[in-house]
């Protein structure tokens, strides 16, 4: 039985959707009923054992339980217990409040492996509020244009839209084609997401003073032509770091990360405690640097193929 | 301080030129004094706080982070300043953020030791842009894509001047510039400029190219090879000031003490010796003088230095720039009459008939100092800047001279594969050659791949890095003056030689002779 592998296994346990820990082709999927959906959408038909938060399952003697990871709809941290010891794999994971997935939870346990993707003590994510008013002040400065935000079409898109919302947006949000089905798979779990109108084939006119919601590879796209005045925000944990916001072409960079940043990595291990911890991916040496200047165990795995530029 | 902070960053991810002015001009709009007198002399790199260096902020780092932490960070991030900014945890203070004025004030008013002590209670104030901005404006590299020119170009369409008029005034006037925003705001005259010593923009000149102007309208003059230099006197101060309008007074104290006119001056810095210019290790010193603070009494005796004037802009409090260059040029006539000859003296107009007359005198002017050719439109007035039309610089064609590859070096950088350094001569009296020179620049890649396989297939001797090669190969060499030189066995040196044909048809004895190149002395 594997965890998020890279390659098609028989035995699949899932952490959550996104493409670089939930491939296709596996034979046998253990996953969340939500992961289990995007899954769906995302390959067709994948068929799977739902597994929902806080369950369990037994196989090979090894008991299997799922718990909430804050991350996107449906992600999960993997808790597994065997002979009195407890590992639990967390996946992509943050500790911020998210409207539109249940808040990470606490687990504890002897082994932690972890995620490192911000894992610098350059990455403190500031307070979405903060990021979220910058967008509206933007969209309020340009009452001829519009803002096109670039958004991770699986988790960061819906969070921005629903963040709007919650600051009191209530004016229809355009969103690329290529989201529609994610939202609406979002809105079927729960989530409102208010009135969302796709930007392909609407006139100029119709979209100034809007906000658009895009994937960022459309920003620098043809497509992002047909926009109005276009203002580019682009919403990324990565935006904290102003080179990599330049090389992006990004006018408004909007520090909004479905990660933990360095405090929350930190802050999670202090707040744990396990005998041991591996990191998984990220930034492997500078956290394995932190565990060592605060004497907990440690060790870099450096998986490949995880950490996609555009999920941050 | 946030307010500045939040441009800042917004100037760092903005593009456009008109974007960038309209952001400068509303935060000047908005904000009160002193706070957009400091901001606005941070983004013109007028801003220079004494106490806080660089190492100020590594300081901080060091003491505050682990070193290994930091260091990954600071790869990561490209930029020490901000990677400090971003690692400082946020603080939950108190205090207020300082503003602007607060911030310069503290730190102005601290010492070295005691900076970044005094910078590290400021940045436990302020959130991470706030800090970033704080780093940047103590250490006064903005480096947000803004020049001197735009800032006061957004300060003038801020508040509707046109930027010529804030380009006359600002180089008397002092950070926080309050009579500048008072006299943009309506609230004051246009600041009053008697009685102070300060810099007015230069005239500068396009290239002529291939063109031809007529002699009867335009006045021909040498264009020397040395500083470009203002002096400003008002009878109680005398300052000097390079074509960038930074002060270099300090630099020349010798020139500011004999002067003895009262008036604004253009004129060209040299070092006196036999070609009324020096030679290109005068030249060197000069320029090294520049930067000084103080220089001493041996500098000044080794390199004898003195001003060539090519215009007057004011002669005592009269405004000489309205009037074509034929009326200042008598004014400066007159007025240099009354300098000390051995430090001040006129740039000699050139006589020559026409055009083609002017040609040749060029192309005969052999003195290492002289530069090219200035063409000035004898009507016109003296401007700031460069105007279409109204100066020319036309310098002069390189010297040539068919020379004999004798030793080649490698390269530096991704040259460092390549034989790329080459040390030519040419024939001495008794048939011998000597070394007159080394290039390495000039030739194309494809050349320099055919150069250094002739290289590694002629080599006769090595020397450690050096190759000797078999001296068949004829190099025409360009340059752009001969002094003599002590230092070679050839008894002359080149200036700026460069590689500009390989003359792999002529056969190496035909190669010029070392006579030949002497008697290009100027
Ligand atoms: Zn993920
Ligand atoms: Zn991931």
């Amino acid at each position: 039985m594997w965890i998020d592998p890279s390659q098609a296994v028989a035995r699949a346990l899932v952490t959550h959707g996104h493409a670089d820990h939930a491939r296709s082709g596996h034979g046998t999927v253990w996953a969340t009923p939500e992961t289990l959906a995007i899954m769906a959408l995302r390959y067709g038909t994948e068929m799977g054992t739902p597994v929902p938060y806080g369950d369990g399952f037994e196989a090979n003697g090894v008991k299997i339980s799922f718990h909430p990871a804050g991350h996107v709809l449906g992600s999960a941290q993997i808790l597994l217990e065997h002979a009195g010891e407890r590992v639990i794999v967390t996946g992509d994971y943050k500790r911020r409040h998210d409207p539109t997935c249940a808040a990470f939870e606490p687990v504890a346990c002897d082994v932690l492996i972890t995620e490192a993707t911000f894992g610098l003590p350059v990455f403190n994510h500031p307070p979405i509020e903060d990021e979220i008013r910058k967008l509206l002040d933007t969209r309020n400065a340009h009452p001829d244009g519009c803002v096109v935000v670039g958004a991770y079409a699986l988790g960061k898109a819906q969070r921005v839209i629903a963040e709007l919302r919650r600051a009191g947006y209530d004016a229809p949000v355009f969103i690329h084609g290529a989201m529609q089905k994610m939202c609406d798979l979002y809105e079927a779990h729960g989530v409102s997401l208010g009135e969302l109108i796709p930007a392909t084939g609407l006139a100029k006119g119709e979209l100034r003073g809007g906000i658009v919601v895009a994937p960022p590879s459309a920003l620098n796209d043809r497509w992002a032509r047909r926009l109005p005045e276009p203002v580019t925000a682009m919403a990324s944990g990565w935006m904290r770091v102003r080179q990599r916001a330049r090389q992006r072409n990004v006018e408004l960079p909007l520090v909004i990360s479905d990660h933990a940043d360095w405090n929350e990595l930190t802050g999670t291990l202090l707040e744990l405690r396990p005998s041991e911890t591996w990191i998984t991916h990220g930034r492997t040496d500078a956290l394995g640097r932190w565990c060592e200047l605060h004497q907990l165990k440690a060790r870099a795995l450096d998986l490949v193929g995880r950490e996609d530029e555009d999920e941050g | 301080m946030q307010a500045f902070a939040a441009l800042v960053d917004a100037l760092v991810y903005t593009r456009s030129r008109d974007a960038k002015i309209r952001l400068i001009a509303d935060y000047l709009r908005a904000t009160p004094d002193p706070d957009r007198g400091w901001a606005l002399a941070a983004l013109a790199g007028t801003l220079n706080i004494a106490t806080v260096k660089a190492s100020a902020i590594r300081a901080m780092a060091e003491e505050r982070f682990d070193p290994l932490l930091f260091r990954m960070s600071r790869d990561y991030v490209g930029d020490t300043a901000e990677t400090v900014a971003l690692m400082w945890p946020d603080q939950q203070t108190a205090k207020a953020p300082p503003s602007v004025a607060e911030i310069i004030d503290l730190l102005n008013a601290t010492s070295r030791a005691r900076a970044p002590s005094v910078l590290a209670e400021l940045m436990d104030r302020l959130d991470a842009d706030g800090r970033y901005a704080l780093l940047k404006l103590a250490t006064g590299g903005m480096r947000v894509g803004i020049s001197a020119r735009l800032a006061k170009t957004a300060f003038a369409q801020g508040f509707g001047l046109s930027v010529d008029d804030v380009e006359e005034v600002w180089h008397a006037l002092r950070p926080p510039y309050a009579e500048l925003f008072a006299w943009g705001e309506g609230r004051a005259e246009r600041p009053n400029l008697a009685d102070s010593a300060f810099f007015r923009p230069f005239m500068l000149a396009h290239p002529l190219d291939d063109g031809v102007v007529d002699l009867s309208e335009f006045a021909a003059e040498w264009k020397w090879d040395g500083i470009r230099i203002q002096i400003a006197a008002t009878g109680t101060e005398t300052r000097l000031f390079s074509r960038g309008g930074d002060e270099v007074t300090a630099a020349f104290p010798e020139i500011a003490a004999t002067f003895t006119g009262i008036g604004v001056v253009d004129g060209e810095l040299l070092v006196r010796g036999d070609v009324q210019g020096g030679e290109a290790a005068s030249f060197n010193a000069l320029q090294q003088r520049l930067g000084r603070k103080t220089v001493t009494a041996a500098m000044q005796a080794e390199y004898p230095v003195f001003v060539r004037l090519y215009d007057i802009l004011f002669d005592g409090a009269e405004d000489m720039r309205g009037l074509g260059w034929t009326q200042r040029r008598d004014r400066l006539e007159r007025f240099a009459a009354g300098l000390d000859p051995a430090r001040f003296d006129l740039s000699a107009l050139i006589e020559a008939r026409d055009f083609d007359h002017l040609a040749e005198l060029r192309g005969a002017a052999r003195e290492a100092a002289i530069e090219g050719v200035m063409l000035k439109r004898r009507d016109a007035p003296y401007l700031a800047g460069r105007k279409v039309g109204l100066w020319y610089k036309w310098k002069r064609e390189p010297l040539v001279a068919d020379c004999v590859m004798m030793y080649a070096q490698r390269g530096s950088g991704k040259r460092s594969s390549y034989y790329s350094d080459y040390t030519f001569g040419c024939w001495g009296e008794d048939g011998t050659l000597l070394p007159v020179g080394k290039a390495y620049s000039g030739f194309s890649d494809t050349e320099l791949k055919w150069l250094d396989r002739f290289v590694r297939t002629n080599t006769v001797a090595r020397f450690g890095p050096v190759r000797e090669v078999e001296k068949t190969l004829v190099l025409e060499v360009a340059f752009d003056a001969v002094h003599e030189s002590k230092r070679h066995k050839s008894g002359i040196a080149m200036r700026f030689p460069r590689i500009s044909r390989l003359r792999r048809d002529k056969p190496a004895e035909e190669a010029d002779k070392v006579a030949t190149l002497k008697a290009m002395i100027g």
